[in-house]
């Protein structure tokens, strides 16, 4: 049967994939953030995933207004990245597995999840970048992927309640895959940020702290808020936390930190980076 | 109703559908194809996708505040702004009246 070997969670901003391609790991600006990945290269060799489940969110590549899936997921085995605009390299293709992903979908329709299923998709720096921190070295990354795309841009979004549920249905939906699969939950996004608006360059390292805190023991106290309360706490780009909480809730009841991260600023965001571990 | 968040516009059915020009407009962006078209004749470019005024206008004079009034949202119209080589930190010193600079360094002071 498989398996979930943890959870990481991490921002995703698209200045760290123009610090990488540039090699600017070890200056002053990217020290803090980049520094806290050793840990979790580590903790990697030790755990060994074959499978990463990558719930994030599109920000225009994918999808447009035309089509805006509240729930997205990838059905493929391969995904490709694209030209987002902005001038970030493009990444090799992704590996996926289809039969995987289709055991995911037919598990969370069953549980009442109504998804919209692609069996092509795009996958933007949400996805890439997260990766990239987690693998740096390899040229592409090495293990199978399995893209889940959460609506974070047009309101409304899913609640971060709906979100809870969506993430431990995800984490039965893994466990009952047949095959021995060492499965990775991989969050991203966050943490407190603002791009738009006078309001611009928010961040609020108080809902932060709570958010890391309550990602180890109560994810149940992220899912009473509602969206609009989660704009007001962590910006209009801070919800996509709903990535992290449906990560989290993937892992099931109790988990154990192993490793965390907070930093201000990188680009416009607070930068957090957790890895959890269920406890037996 | 909920109480509105000072400086932020959510992007809800009522934006989405008043801005769905425009946002079609910057997501063409992405290939780098319609950002050359786009350079060698703007008006033409926004006239194709059916621009209204103000948001032609808005596009006109690079003005973000005035993008996201028109329906634009921040993740597409960073596309637009792409086009010049701004980072959203450019975007937020625009939107927030200051120096870019000052921006980085309000943001740093955050951190400390």
């Amino acid at each position: 049967m498989a398996r979930i070997v943890g959870a990481v969670t991490t921002s995703h901003i698209p200045a760290i994939g123009s610090a990488i391609a540039k090699g600017l790991q070890e200056e002053p600006y990217w020290k803090p953030f980049f520094g806290a990945f050793g840990a979790v290269h580590a903790w990697l060799d030790r755990v060994r995933p074959d499978a990463v489940v990558v719930v994030y969110n599109d920000h225009g590549l994918q999808f447009f207004l035309d089509n805006m899936p509240t729930f997205a997921v990838g059905a493929a085995d391969v995904y490709r990245n694209a030209d987002e605009g902005w001038g970030l390299p493009t990444q090799p293709p992704y590996r996926g597995d289809a039969a995987l992903s289709w055991h995911l979908v037919e598990s969370l329709v069953a549980e009442e999840f109504d998804l919209t299923t692609c069996q092509e998709m795009l996958v933007d720096h949400a996805f890439t970048v997260p990766l990239k921190l987690l693998w740096p070295g390899a040229p592409a990354c090495p293990v199978a992927t399995v893209p889940v795309a959460v609506n974070t841009i047009q309101h409304p979004l899913p609640t971060p309640a709906r979100c809870l549920k969506f993430g431990r249905a995800l984490g039965r939906a893994i466990a009952s895959y047949p095959q021995d699969l060492k499965v990775l939950l991989l969050g991203t996004g966050g943490l407190s940020h603002q791009l738009d608006g006078t309001r611009a360059g928010f961040i609020n390292r108080g809902f932060d702290e709570m958010c890391m805190a309550a990602m180890v023991d109560a994810p149940d106290a992220l899912a009473r808020y509602s969206i609009h309360q989660l704009v007001e706490a962590a910006g209009t780009q801070g919800v996509e936390v709903l990535n992290w909480l449906i990560a989290r809730a993937a892992l099931g009841g109790r988990v154990e930190k192993v490793h965390s991260n907070y930093h201000i600023p990188i680009s416009n965001t607070a930068s957090g980076l957790m890895v959890l571990e269920n406890s037996y | 109703m909920n109480a509105p968040i000072p400086g932020t516009t959510l992007f809800d059915g009522a934006q989405a559908r008043k801005g769905y020009a425009l946002n079609k407009m910057c997501f063409s962006f992405n290939a780098a194809d319609n950002r050359a078209e786009f350079l060698r004749d703007e008006d033409a470019y926004c006239r194709k996708y059916g621009l209204n005024d103000a948001q032609h206008a808005a596009i006109r004079r690079r003005n973000v505040l005035d993008l996201i009034e028109a329906g634009g949202n921040i993740y597409y119209l960073a596309k637009f702004a792409g086009i010049f080589g701004l980072s959203v930190q450019d975007v937020g010193a625009q939107q927030t009246g200051m120096p870019v600079e000052k921006f980085k360094a309000m943001l740093a002071a955050r951190g400390r």
